[in-house]
This record gives C-alpha cells, sequence and structure tokens, in this order.
C-alpha cells in the first residue's frame, strides 16, 4: 500500500481536476468558469437550478459530454437489467448471471478495428479480479487490498477513490483480491478482507456504514462482489482454508443491518447436521465466496458453495459435509434453504463448486446450470433442485459411477494418500471462480477450462484458529505432460463440448458473450481476445502486458459500445476508432 | 551477519548438532524431531509444489536437501527467504503465492528444522576432478558451445553457473545422460504461473524457410525463437507455414560412449566448484 491512499477516502485526484478545470487561463474554459462563478447559496432556487442546468447544458454542448442522468439504481433496474444495455449493473451483468450483453455494435463485421480506447493503472499489484459495474457513463470497480473506485467510463479518469485500512495480520488464502461491487440506489457495496462490510457514496466513495460480519482473525474474509436482491445486500464469505464456519448474509441497505444469515454448515439440531463427523462442522468450511444469481419470479437466490475444510483431508469429517460443495436455493426475505444440490460430497480435492450457477429458461423449462470445478457440466431444475444432466467437459478420472438420481460419485480409491495419488482434474478444478457466460443467440454455454492433474499427498494438520488447515498438498503430476487451458463452448441440453480453443497455457480469465455474434476473454499470456460465437476462431486480439485474472464485461456511453476487462494492475477499455 | 551464522553453522557442524548459538534470530526448534515432523507437513503444504516432496527439487525450485544452499546459509537468512521471497526468482513472499496461505513463525521454523533434517552433507571428496571438469566443459564435451558459466559460452541452453548450488549431483547426471526427461524452465515472469519450459520447436516461415530452436517465448499469436546460432527470430504463428514443438530436448544425449562416467564426475564437480562460489 502506497502512503498516497493510506489516508482512507481520497478525493484530490477529482477535485484536483475540478479545480484545474474552473480555473481561468485554461482555453475553452473560460466560460465555465463563469457560470461557476455565478454558483451561490444565496442566489435565488430558481436561478441556482437555472445555472446547473446552463452549466450541464452547456458543458455537454461544448464538450460532447453526455448529459447523464443520476437517477437511482431501483431494485427494479436491476431485475430489469438486461433492458439497459448500456450498463452493467450486477457482478455477471443482471441476476440471471449469463454474463451477456445485447449490445451488437461491436460485432463480427468490425472487431478487427477495436483499438484501446484507455486504460485505468490502478497501481496496485497482485491479481485484479474485479467485473466493473458501469452505470449511466461512471463505471465503479475495484482493485488489490480493498480499493474501491469511479471513473469516467468514456475516458477513464477518476472521480473518486476509496482505499480501506486493512489491518497487517488479515488472513487472504489467495491473493488480496476483491471482485468487485454492488450497486444499489446511490450506495455501492464492498466486502473487504478484514470480513467487513461497507456502503460507500456512489457519488463521493464516502462510507456510508460500515459493518462487521466476521472476526479476520479466525481467517474469516471477503472477496466476492455482493449481490444487491430488493432491499438486501448478500454476501457470502470466504475461508475454507482456514476451517471457518461458512455463511451468506444479508444486510439492509439502508442501515446496514443484518437481517439474515445462513450457515452454510448447519448446527446441532439442523437438518443436514448429521453429515458431520462429531465437532467437525465447528471448522467445516463451506464458504461462499463467489457471486450467486437470483430469480425474481420466485424471489430466490442460487449461491454456490465452497469445500469442506480441512479442503484435501477427508479424516475426521465423515459423511457428506452438507452443504459444502453445493448450490443452495434460498428465500431472498427470510434466508431460509428451499433446497439444495451437493455436486461433489465429502470432498477431498478442494472443489469449491463456487462457479457462477446460469439461470436458462430454455423450451419452456426453468433451468439452472453449471460448470463446475469437479469436471462435469450439471443441469438442474431450478424449481426443485433435482438434476437432469451431468456430463464431463474435461478431463476427469475421479468418478466412474452415478448415484441413483445420477449424479457422479467419487471412486474408491481418488483419495488423496500419503506417498501421493494422481487425480484429475487437479486441485484448480477443471475451471475456477472464473465466470462462464450463456449466450441466448447461439444458445452455447461458454466457460475456461484446463485438463490438468494432480498428486494429492495428505499432510495431517490439527486445526489451530487463523492458521491454515489444508490436511494435504498437491503437485502437478511429475509424469503429467504440459497441461493447458482452454475455452468451451458446451451445449447445456446434452452437456456436450460443441467447439474449443487451447490457449498457449491455463488461463484464469472470465467470458463474455455479446449480441454482436462474439466471445470475449483473456489469456495467461496478457491477450485479451475476441473469439467468432460459433466457431471459436480468434478474430480480434490486443496485448494488455498483464495476466487476466478477471472477466469481461460491455458498456455503451453516448451510444458508443466498450468492452472492458481487468489485466495486470490495470483496467482496459475497447472500442471502435 | 551472515559471515556470523555461517561460522556458527561450521561450528554446529563439527559438533555434529544442529543447534545454532547466534543471536535471537535461531531457529528455536532446532533439531527438535517432533518439530521436524510438523515441519514436513507444512513444507509438502507450503513447499513441495516447486521443491518437490521431499525438498529434493522438483524441476521448478532447487534442492532443499544440499547443505549448501544457493541463496541462504542461517536459519535466520532462510527465515528471511521464507518470509519475504526472493525477488527476481519464482519464490514466493510468504502467503502470497496464491497456493498456500501465510505460515506463522513457528511454522516457518518448522519447515526450516524439517529441511536441515533432510540434508545430505557433501562427501568430504569430491567424486571428480572439478580442475579437468572445466577443461572439458569448455572444450571437448562441448557444453559451452551452448551453456553459459561464469559469463563464457553459449546461449542456446540454460545458464549453469548457478546449477551445481541449486541441483543434486543426480539431477545433473540425469539431465545430461537422458536431457529430455525433465526438461529445464527458462523464461520466468512474474505474470505466468510457472516459467516457460525450454521446448524445441521448428517452424518453416511462409517463404519455406525451416528454423530449428528453443522457444523463448510464447502465446496463442506470436513466438520468440532462439535458433542453434543464437538468432532470435520474431513470428507471428498466423504468418508460418507450420508450427512444431518437442519435448525432446535440443541438447543431445550424452551416453557413456560420447562423455564417460569418470569425465560426468569431473564436469559435475567443477559445476559445484562454481556453484560454491
Amino acid at each position: 500500500m502506497t502512503e498516497e491512499w493510506k489516508s482512507g477516502h481520497f478525493r484530490a485526484a477529482s477535485n484536483d481536476r475540478f479545480n484545474k478545470a474552473f480555473r481561468p487561463g485554461v482555453p475553452g474554459l473560460k466560460p465555465l468558469y463563469f457560470l461557476a462563478r455565478l454558483r451561490g447559496a444565496e442566489a435565488p432556487l430558481f436561478h441556482r437550478v437555472a445555472r446547473a442546468f446552463a452549466i450541464a447544458t452547456l458543458g455537454a454542448m461544448i464538450y460532447g459530454i453526455g448529459v447523464v442522468s443520476h437517477a437511482q439504481v431501483t431494485f427494479e433496474r436491476l431485475v430489469n437489467a438486461a433492458k439497459e444495455p448500456q450498463n452493467w449493473l450486477t457482478y455477471s451483468g443482471d441476476y440471471s448471471g449469463k454474463r451477456f450483453s445485447k449490445l451488437d455494435q461491436i460485432n463480427l463485421g468490425n472487431v478487427h478495428s477495436l483499438v484501446a480506447r484507455w486504460v485505468y493503472q490502478t497501481a496496485a499489484t497482485g491479481k485484479l479480479e474485479t467485473t466493473p459495474l458501469v452505470v449511466d457513463g461512471i463505471m465503479y470497480a475495484t482493485a488489490q487490498d480493498d480499493r474501491a473506485f469511479a471513473l469516467d467510463a468514456r475516458t477513464g479518469r477518476p472521480i473518486w477513490m476509496y482505499q480501506r485500512q486493512i489491518p497487517a495480520d488479515i488472513r487472504p488464502c489467495c491473493g488480496r483480491v476483491n471482485r468487485g461491487l454492488a450497486i444499489l440506489g446511490d450506495k455501492v457495496f464492498l466486502g473487504t478482507l478484514d470480513a467487513h462490510v461497507i456502503a460507500l457514496d456512489a457519488k463521493t466513495g464516502a462510507v456510508v456504514w460500515d459493518v462487521t460480519a466476521a472476526d479476520y482473525r479466525t481467517g474469516h474474509s471477503f472477496t466476492v462482489a455482493p449481490l444487491a436482491v430488493n432491499n438486501l445486500i448478500v454476501i457470502g464469505i470466504s475461508g475454507g482454508e482456514y476451517g471457518v464456519r461458512g455463511f451468506i448474509d444479508a444486510y439492509d441497505a439502508d442501515t446496514g443491518k443484518r437481517k439474515w444469515r445462513f450457515y452454510t454448515v448447519p448446527g446441532p439440531g439442523e437438518p443436514g447436521h448429521e453429515t458431520w463427523e462429531g465437532d467437525s462442522w465447528k471448522v467445516g468450511g463451506a464458504p461462499a465466496w463467489n457471486t450467486g444469481t437470483y430469480d425474481p419470479a420466485t424471489n430466490q437466490i442460487f449461491w454456490p458453495t465452497g469445500n469442506p475444510s480441512p479442503s484435501n483431508r477427508g479424516e475426521g469429517r465423515a459423511g457428506d459435509n452438507l452443504y459444502s460443495n453445493s448450490l443452495l436455493a434460498i428465500n431472498a426475505d427470510t434466508g431460509k434453504l428451499n433446497w439444495y444440490f451437493q455436486f461433489t460430497r465429502h470432498d477431498e480435492h478442494d472443489w469449491d463448486a463456487t462457479q457462477v450457477p446460469v439461470i436458462i429458461d430454455a423450451s419452456g423449462k426453468k433451468l439452472i446450470a453449471q460448470a463446475n470445478r469437479n469436471g462435469f457440466f450439471y443441469l438442474l431444475d431450478r424449481e426443485t433442485g433435482k438434476l437432469i444432466s451431468a456430463t464431463a467437459y474435461g478431463k476427469q478420472t475421479w468418478s466412474d459411477t452415478r448415484d441413483a438420481e445420477g449424479r457422479p460419485i467419487a471412486n474408491k480409491n481418488a483419495s488423496p494418500t500419503l506417498e501421493g495419488h494422481t487425480v484429475c482434474p487437479g486441485a484448480l478444478g477443471t475451471t475456477n471462480f472464473m465466470s462462464p457466460t450463456y449466450d441466448p443467440v447461439t444458445e452455447w454455454f461458454y466457460v475456461t477450462a484446463r485438463d490438468q492433474c494432480d498428486t494429492f499427498s495428505t499432510a495431517p494438520q490439527p486445526y489451530e484458529a487463523g492458521h491454515a488447515f489444508y490436511g494435504s498438498a498437491y503437485f502437478p503430476s511429475e509424469e503429467a505432460e504440459p497441461y493447458f487451458g482452454f475455452l468451451k463452448a458446451i451445449d447445456p441440453a446434452t452437456g456436450e463440448v460443441k467447439e474449443k480453443f487451447q490457449h498457449t497455457s491455463p488461463t484464469w480469465s472470465g467470458v463474455l458473450s455479446t449480441a454482436g455474434g462474439l466471445v470475449f476473454s483473456g489469456d495467461a499470456e496478457g491477450n485479451f481476445i475476441a473469439f467468432q460465437d460459433k466457431t471459436l476462431r480468434p478474430l480480434w486480439h490486443f496485448q494488455m502486458g498483464g495476466a487476466v485474472y478477471a472477466a469481461p464485461m460491455a458498456f455503451a456511453v453516448d451510444g458508443k459500445e466498450y468492452v472492458a476487462i481487468a489485466a495486470g494492475s490495470a483496467i482496459y477499455a475497447f472500442g471502435l476508432p | 551477519m551472515g559471515n556470523r551464522c555461517y561460522f556458527a553453522l561450521v561450528v554446529a557442524m563439527f559438533l555434529g548438532t544442529a543447534a545454532y548459538t547466534a543471536a535471537q534470530n535461531d531457529n528455536p526448534l532446532a533439531g527438535d524431531a517432533k518439530a521436524a515432523k510438523a515441519g514436513e507437513y507444512e513444507f509438502r503444504i507450503n513447499c513441495a509444489l516447486c521443491h518437490g516432496l521431499g525438498a529434493r527439487g522438483g524441476g521448478r525450485g532447487p534442492d532443499l536437501t544440499r547443505a549448501v544452499k544457493k541463496h541462504t546459509h542461517s536459519d535466520a537468512e532462510m527465515f528471511q527467504v521464507i518470509s519475504n521471497g526472493i525477488p527476481g526468482t519464482a519464490m514466493p513472499a510468504n502467503g502470497t503465492n496464491g497456493q498456500g496461505v501465510g505460515m506463522t513463525d513457528e511454522e516457518i521454523w518448522q519447515i526450516i528444522t524439517y529441511i536441515r533434517s533432510q540434508e545430505v552433507r557433501a562427501p568430504s571428496t569430491p567424486l571428480g576432478v572439478a580442475a579437468h571438469g572445466k577443461d572439458l566443459f569448455f572444450g571437448d564435451a562441448n557444453c559451452s558451445l551452448c551453456h553459459m558459466v561464469e559469463g563464457k559460452g553459449g546461449r542456446f541452453g540454460p545458464e549453469l553457473t548457478g546449477v551445481g548450488a541449486s541441483r543434486t549431483r543426480e539431477a545433473i547426471v540425469d539431465s545430461v545422460r537422458n536431457p529430455s526427461r525433465q526438461l529445464a524452465w527458462g523464461l520466468t515472469e512474474a505474470t505466468k504461473e510457472f516459467p516457460q519450459e525450454y521446448e524445441s520447436v521448428t517452424v518453416v516461415t511462409a517463404d519455406g524457410k525451416e528454423i530449428k530452436g528453443a522457444t523463448l517465448n510464447e502465446d496463442s499469436f506470436s513466438v520468440q525463437i532462439m535458433d542453434t546460432n543464437e538468432k532470435i527470430h520474431l513470428l507471428d504463428k498466423s504468418t508460418l507455414r507450420s508450427f512444431h514443438k518437442s519435448r525432446q530436448s535440443a541438447m543431445p544425449k550424452y551416453d557413456a560412449d560420447m562423455l564417460s562416467d569418470k569425465d560426468l564426475e569431473d564436469i559435475v564437480a567443477f559445476l559445484v566448484s562454481v556453484g560454491a562460489k
């Protein structure tokens, strides 16, 4: 962390810019300066309004600035997010989790001419996993170490900056990362590495409220982008590497008061508690560190959960270990569980099921799909949680059989051993947290995948609060061929992989599809790539100079479409020349 | 500080005990068998990904069973390296590598205790004759056509000045006898998960020219190749007639007819003597 940002809420950049812009002598700015001088509290209200309007209009005329509507982001707008494709209102673009943009200005015919329009350097180090939001011309995003900022989405120029003061002894398992914000009303919402949930004023970045969800010293943290539903901010905890007892929380967006908590590991007397041996439930993990989706028709949140703890050692926690590695359907108002589906029972390979569950309506069926870290693509009935199909979409050796419902179950010899036992996929999974996309035009599900096997070796570890709690270690298999990454297109109806593109090495980039016939993704070598949606042939690429750990999104300002993605420690926006 | 600790280490070795005597930075758990066992599990979780299950090097990270290490001598220095990483290398600071979580001070000392328990003392007399090994390296064995040691030699293969300090004798012998078994790691790029291997590559350009070499770097659209004459070729994959990568090392397989066991031991002794500097 640089000294510059240590003072928390930071507005100097925007203030400087304001002052410069209104200083006389800057060519072309005198009219604005003149009008600015007329601002004054003593002036009659009518005059003040008229002047403000004149400033805005004149500014728009002279500088081509769009007249930005600062209408509040209501729940209704979030429900109908797909109807305003110029904005990107939630982590996955809309509640369905499709990460699909209806914008088609950038399309198969002109994508070859795409250029970088601006780059915003966060100057932070580590992995940048954020998906920006865009609302009416303003981009809101996050960087490492819980930095949040607002940018002019046309130029990348900062409007405000917030830097969280993080204690020195936080426990981030896998980087000091953050995946983004939620927006509702005139506030944006951030989960922090020290397990706080905070609301920031969307216009200034000032803290409106700040609540503690859990004790970071016992391994709790937030890395997830929250989801705003109705008047609640829904968020899931991280800490499966530290033996936390996982939960999903909902906070009142106005006050920060916690309205409900759903423990993903049931306590004594609750259904599912019997799936844990002895006291193992107390440190059972099942974190909820990736953003779920929401079905307004049934007022249900679909939130995925992560591995049981310790992640790679099943000894001591005999049983299915509910609700680890599951998809949970939760009533948004009450936090009560409607149904669950567990993808990997009694997991011993760190296969968190925290991939975005995508809501799909097809042939009159209400479906929800997930490309799981364990190597299978699952299609469920989202009204009942019943499995429709599970199909391997990458290399897997852990499951040769199915249970009565058709769910893949682990082979007896798939468990880690002291000497090491090789299983595919490896601990990083066939996919991981990177967002998939569902394109309603091609009706294909696109996901970043890798074929890698690992040797899993046990390493018994006692639980100690706030300390790593894995129980085993894993390594790339020594005999293994070099492993690759892919972009795969799956037909959800059959689970069949229809097309694939092989990356030079595995990538952590998410995927975006657009109505322009395009699919966008990034690679570990720093390229941002546009693919033809039906062939996955690369049509265009740009070298961004840093590996991609984030997912792309699309927006439009002043009638111009942009596609944006974080890479290295910067955010890039691309558009037509 | 370094010298004092090194002196302490030598004294400790003479006394046949792992208890070091310098300052409070010394390992409080030194020689504790229980701590070494706990350290073994911590090592598996946090270190073995690169340094191998038994700390004997895993292709990416150096062999840590050598009594003389590349970057550290004392326990205190080892503690610093584990805590802060080694800038410019793939060795990350504690808790930042995205694979493991942070270790406590106690856990780091446990790991150091474990590593010390695994150390293999170098034999009192080297197996080979370093001076003869040097002659061979820069002469008849042709190693220096492709490999550089202390600024002398070729650029086509991995630079070997430090290899004697970071690899076991067995690993060096094996990579001469079976160079394709485990390809050496080349470019270290912070943005990639792992450095790239020294893969052999053969391309045919649009005008029919064949180029053979090793990949310096590569992405989906371009490749940077060094040919055997050390010429660097910058190529767009889309313009190539063919592009073929192979895990067959460009290094010839030195069998006992090409290089006797004795001569190979001399070359190893030379590399170890350079690495120890």
